[in-house]
């Protein structure tokens, strides 16, 4: 992406040349196949991936390409965790229907939040997505007569997608919905980065004064953002909720919040495929090394962290792309 | 009702000063430097740990474990800035976060493998235990030792930044890092001593706290929150910034349990977003 390429050819072309799909991106989305033929006894844990990815999308949005630095994402997956889980609760378990009533729910309260959002910078900025949301948070656990407390949310049932395809003991219909909802996120969010509404988001991101300078009026710019973000991460959300079919106070905790950017850093910021190959990595490891001891764990993503931090900042991603731009320019 | 009000604006107010010392440094290292380290209160909780082995391991009165927690945070903090943090001065915001948590997650994970989960207690002296009868109201010893410890600790701090060559470098360096640097100051030591100084506060404070709130590994995850709240309400770099929002969160926190124990947490958080909405930089904040 260097500028003097860029200034050379037609906005339109250059967005277009940005948005092809590489052959590598190809082999990506087939590989996401193979839990069903490889590791059909992981296929809920795959599900469960697929969902935190989806939610790894919706914060690199605002936190990689926007740059709003949020310790409080999880006040919008809770929502719609919620949101679908009392949905079905209430009577109504059509699948579908219900995830997009999860990210409306969501949507709406990232609209009113984004007004807060766009007033403040650095560390307010980090105070008011944690305030919000432990606000939220605590909301949910004094609603105990809706939300269940600290019991969870219990006898939601999820009927059939399509009125067809039943969710099994083993995963398989988890796996593919989940799947399914994290590749037409990924699509949408690819399309977004990809536009001159995802170029004004960088430009957000690395200099907010110049923008307005321009003529864009950022402020709009990143509340369309953080609307799409949190829908995407109430989306996430319920689907959570409906493969489960529990929805538990932990869904808005301040874990999920900073284990979510754990991933980002660990994957890469900036970069769609950095938030699922965290999120991939992070949960595998979690599975496998959590059953050991969970406080051990945490010393080993600290250490992870302060290590990815000082010596790859830009994830492992980015660390591999830099590598491999320096072998091409040797070669 | 009105001893009640007495009652709960007292505790409050003591679990305020404690907070105050916590999270004074803090606001102080933020104003000067930037770096967001939410590794704050792992240091404080490092102060906590430190007295308990020094009173049960080696046997030292309590008051003299004090000091032995502060010099030991403020040692170890000295080494870690540094060795670590200075490398980050210059990097975002996020990496910032996302070091000094790792270093929050690292230390919790240390300090339940050497003590294991449970809350630790020490066993105060006891002319601290016990409670006095002050206008009929029966209030805590050892929380008025902690208010008279807070505010000694305050006319320490404002006596140092007002009156001392240390103090006006620092004050410069908050103003204006680059005039400060311009003018001959070596701003990196006077940050390597004031980090040193705050962390040591946060270790006294999280010595003050273990018979208050107690001691756990996840103490600097959960006084954390508390501590970032009175440094963005009270605004960086202010000391009387923090006094006040420390204060106003420590009665607002008693407040809100004893009175409305089910939504107390709710109305503190409300009460945060809401100050930030208005006044972004915080009460006392300046830039």
């Amino acid at each position: 992406m260097t500028s003097l390429d860029s200034a050379n050819q037609k906005p339109h072309a250059w967005l277009a040349r940005q948005s092809r799909w590489s052959p590598l991106e190809i082999a990506f989305w087939l590989a996401t196949l193979l839990p069903f033929y490889f590791f059909p006894t992981y296929l809920t844990l795959a599900s469960q991936i697929a969902i935190t990815a989806l939610f790894a999308i919706s914060v690199d949005l605002i936190l990689g390409y926007a740059g709003i630095v949020t310790l409080g994402h999880a006040m919008f997956f809770g929502l719609g965790a919620y949101a679908a889980g009392l949905l079905s609760v209430y009577g109504w378990g059509e699948p579908i229907s219900g995830l997009l009533f999860a990210a409306a729910i969501a949507g709406l309260a990232g609209w009113l939040a984004s007004f807060v959002i766009v007033r403040v910078q650095h560390l307010a900025l980090i105070m008011i997505t944690l305030g919000l949301g432990f606000l939220t948070y605590e909301l949910a656990n004094a609603m105990t007569w809706l939300t269940g407390g600290t019991d969870g949310l219990r006898g939601i049932r999820t009927w059939p997608i399509f009125n067809y395809f039943r969710f099994d003991l083993w995963g398989y219909t988890a796996y593919s919905y989940s799947l399914a909802a994290l590749f037409l996120g990924f699509l949408l969010s690819r399309r977004i980065v990809n536009s001159s509404f995802g170029l004004a988001l960088r430009g957000v991101r690395e200099n907010v004064r110049r923008m307005p300078a321009i003529g864009s009026d950022y402020r709009r710019h990143l509340q369309k953002i953080y609307v799409i973000s949190a829908a995407i991460a109430g989306t996430a959300g319920g689907l959570l909720a409906q493969t489960t079919n529990v929805v538990a106070l932990d869904a808005l905790g301040f874990q999920r919040s900073a284990d979510v950017v754990v991933m980002l850093i660990l994957g890469g910021t900036g970069r769609l495929y950095g938030a699922i190959v965290g999120a991939v990595i992070f949960l595998v490891a979690r599975d496998q090394l959590a059953g050991i001891n969970p406080q051990y764990w945490y010393f080993w993503i600290g250490l992870l962290l302060m290590f990815v931090v000082l010596v790859m900042p830009k994830g492992i991603l980015g660390g591999l792309a830099s590598l491999a731009a320096r072998w091409r320019g040797r070669g | 009702m009105i001893g009640q009000i007495a009652i709960v604006l007292f505790d409050g107010f003591a679990f305020g000063m404690l907070l105050f010392v916590l999270s004074v440094g803090l606001s102080v290292t933020l104003g000067l430097m930037n770096f967001i380290n939410l590794a704050h209160g792992a240091f404080g909780m490092l102060g906590g740990y430190v007295t308990v082995l020094a009173m049960r391991q080696l046997g030292l009165p309590f008051l003299l474990a004090l000091p032995a927690a502060f010099l030991t945070a403020a040692l170890v903090s000295v080494v870690f800035e540094r060795t670590l943090f200075r490398r980050l001065y210059k990097a975002g915001e996020l990496n910032q976060v996302l070091f000094t948590i790792g270093v929050v997650f690292v230390a919790a994970a240390v300090a339940t493998y050497a003590f294991g989960t449970v809350q630790q207690v020490i066993i105060l002296p006891s002319w601290l235990r016990g409670s006095v009868e002050v206008f009929g109201l029966r209030l805590g010893v050892y929380r008025i030792f902690l208010i008279a410890i807070a505010l000694a600790v305050t006319a320490l701090l404002v006596f140092g930044l007002e009156r001392t060559r240390l103090g006006a470098q620092i004050r410069a360096a908050v103003d204006n890092q680059r005039m400060a640097q311009g003018l001959g100051l070596d701003v990196e030591r006077i940050f390597a001593i004031t980090f040193a100084l705050g962390s040591g506060l946060a270790g006294l404070g999280g010595a003050l706290a273990i018979e208050i709130v107690g001691l756990d590994p996840s103490f600097g995850f959960h006084y954390l929150v508390y501590v970032l709240i009175v440094v963005a309400v009270g605004g960086l770099g202010s000391i009387t910034g923090s006094f006040v929002g420390a204060a106003l969160l420590g009665i607002g926190d008693v407040a809100g349990k004893y009175f409305v124990p089910e939504i107390g947490s709710f109305l503190i958080y409300l009460l945060l977003v809401a100050i930030l909405f208005v006044r972004p930089l915080g009460l006392f904040g300046k830039r």
